[in-house]
């Protein structure tokens, strides 16, 4: 399979200010970000889950704790993806039981990965309210899931991919539209 | 990276790439295992055949747990209770047992060899859980999990060139001789020592760099790691040995343990016989870790049914498979 770059949706200036907003709004949606956790899916969301946590520190907030979450064992495709998955480990460095937990990827598609998110929380304890945050919102869900804060709704055709580029884990920073020629 | 094997049937043909590896992906199974809830549904629908032709709780029960925490379900088959009494042949023994479908088999057997034979015929993965005097290949990964998170997680090279005192029967431990070929893949010296009976000469040609010292106190001096054997009664018949004279000359003392680095490991696969071949002082010391083998037993099986069962799929299901 063959990927051509179409467009590029976001700059580096873009993100930044994307995640400006997105951590005021979750700051205010959530009272002062009291009892808040971030939780970043492997891979692309444990970097913006850390990035939006500083920005709602700066906001004067308390400390919002920050846990990266591996979905691997609770997929629903684990027979039709790679031939060879990858466990990696779950870093929840704080009790999820009453907390409001953000659930944060860069890519909200099918909704498949947000439900094995789901089920992976639940199985450290019981929070108090799950939401989600995604930087960006491709549509075609198969799943009844939406996301609380979204930084840019895109379009997209079953062909297309978007591509989120983070330094931490690309070494660039952009986010781009390709598509799938075969 | 991949675990690149469809068979588990022994530790030598891996490679040492692969082994850190198995022992990676072993790690976020280890934090699975201490969480309130252990139940993944990662395998529901798959069927883990466990075929013991000798007799062991241990490692059943570790292989059964794995499965259950995975979601998956087991058969059971036991020599005892099963139809190799009334003269059934193994093949048709394990042929029977995949007829059932199951996804893989976990496979003990008093033979060397006997599961490479049944992998040769069945489509399914086989994991080796002891065969014979040949292997236990589990057992030595669990043992090198455990070697590396006592050596600390952040230690670079954490196995490599470990001096290792394997004390013993070696010569019928199957334990022996996987950690052998495990640990010799990360350049470790080996001393081995026990009764001359136990210790052939052969032994030093097994893997690179073991010597042989009759003597436990020199067998001992500088060693960062302590591989105790369990003592089979009923090989002190063949030739006759009283248990008194092994526990004078090949007892794991504290006085002993002395010798070894202070920060020496003491392994045991277990069963021990506190008092034959391990003091219980030792045992139960701060160097012993026994219960640590058996937690990170559980997790180093789960790792290979994990990936042997999803990742041992046809090529053709992974070239049909959506991106």
């Amino acid at each position: 399979m063959r990927v051509v770059e179409k467009s590029q949706l976001m700059s580096a200036t873009e993100i930044d200010r994307t995640l400006q907003r997105l951590a005021h709004e979750i700051a205010e949606k959530t009272g002062g970000a009291k009892d808040v956790g971030l939780v970043g899916i492997r891979r692309r969301g444990v970097p913006l889950a850390d990035r939006l946590a500083k920005v709602m520190r700066s906001l004067g907030g308390a400390e919002v704790p920050v846990g990266a979450l591996d979905i691997t064992l609770y997929r629903d495709d684990l027979s039709t993806i790679a031939p060879q998955p990858v466990v990696h480990s779950s870093d929840i460095p704080f009790p999820v039981d009453g907390k409001v937990l953000v659930l944060v990827d860069d890519v909200l598609f099918t909704g498949r990965t947000i439900r094995a998110a789901m089920n992976g929380l639940f199985d450290l304890g019981r929070p108090r309210r799950v939401q989600l945050c995604v930087l960006i919102d491709r549509g075609h869900r198969e799943l009844p899931i939406e996301a609380a804060f979204v930084g840019r709704h895109v379009q997209t055709s079953d062909r297309e991919i978007i591509e989120v580029r983070l330094n931490e884990i690309d070494q660039q920073e952009r986010v781009m539209l390709v598509e799938r020629q075969d | 990276m991949s675990h690149g094997f469809h068979d588990l049937l022994g530790i030598e043909s891996l490679t040492a790439a692969q082994i850190e590896f198995l022992l990676d992906q072993s790690v976020p199974f280890q934090q699975f295992n201490a969480q309130p809830l252990k139940k993944l549904a990662t395998l529901r629908g798959k069927t883990v055949a466990l075929a013991f032709f000798e007799p062991s709780t241990r490692t059943r029960i570790s292989f059964g747990t794995a499965a259950a925490r995975l979601g998956a379900d087991t058969q059971n088959l036991q020599a005892e209770a099963s139809s190799l009494r009334k003269g059934e042949s193994l093949l048709d023994t394990v042929r029977t047992l995949d007829a059932m479908k199951p996804d893989l088999i976990v496979m003990r057997h008093s033979s060397s060899g006997a599961p490479h034979l049944v992998a040769g015929r069945l489509a399914i993965p086989v994991i080796n859980a002891g065969d014979g005097t040949h292997e236990h290949p589990t057992q030595a990964l669990l043992d090198a999990l455990t070697i590396r998170d006592r050596r600390g997680r952040d230690r670079k090279g954490r196995l490599d060139g470990l001096r290792v005192t394997i004390v013993g029967d070696i010569l019928h431990s199957r334990v022996a001789r996987s950690n052998l070929h495990l640990l010799s893949k990360f350049d470790a010296q080996f001393t081995l020592c026990g009764p001359p009976m136990w210790v052939p000469a052969q032994l030093e040609s097994l893997v690179p760099r073991v010597q042989r010292e009759p003597r436990l106190e020199r067998a001992l001096e500088g060693a960062d790691v302590v591989l105790v054997l369990r003592v089979q009664q009923e090989r002190l018949h063949e030739p006759p040995l009283p248990p008194d004279e092994y526990v004078l000359g090949y007892q794991l003392t504290p006085e002993r343990l002395r010798r070894a680095r202070p920060d020496a490991i003491v392994l045991h696969p277990g069963p021990m016989v506190r008092g034959m071949e391990i003091h219980p002082e030792v045992a139960d010391g701060p160097q012993s870790c026994v219960l640590e083998q058996v937690t990170n037993g559980l997790a180093v099986r789960m790792a290979l049914l994990f990936l042997m069962i999803v990742g041992g799929r046809t090529e053709e299901a992974a070239a049909t498979a959506s991106p």
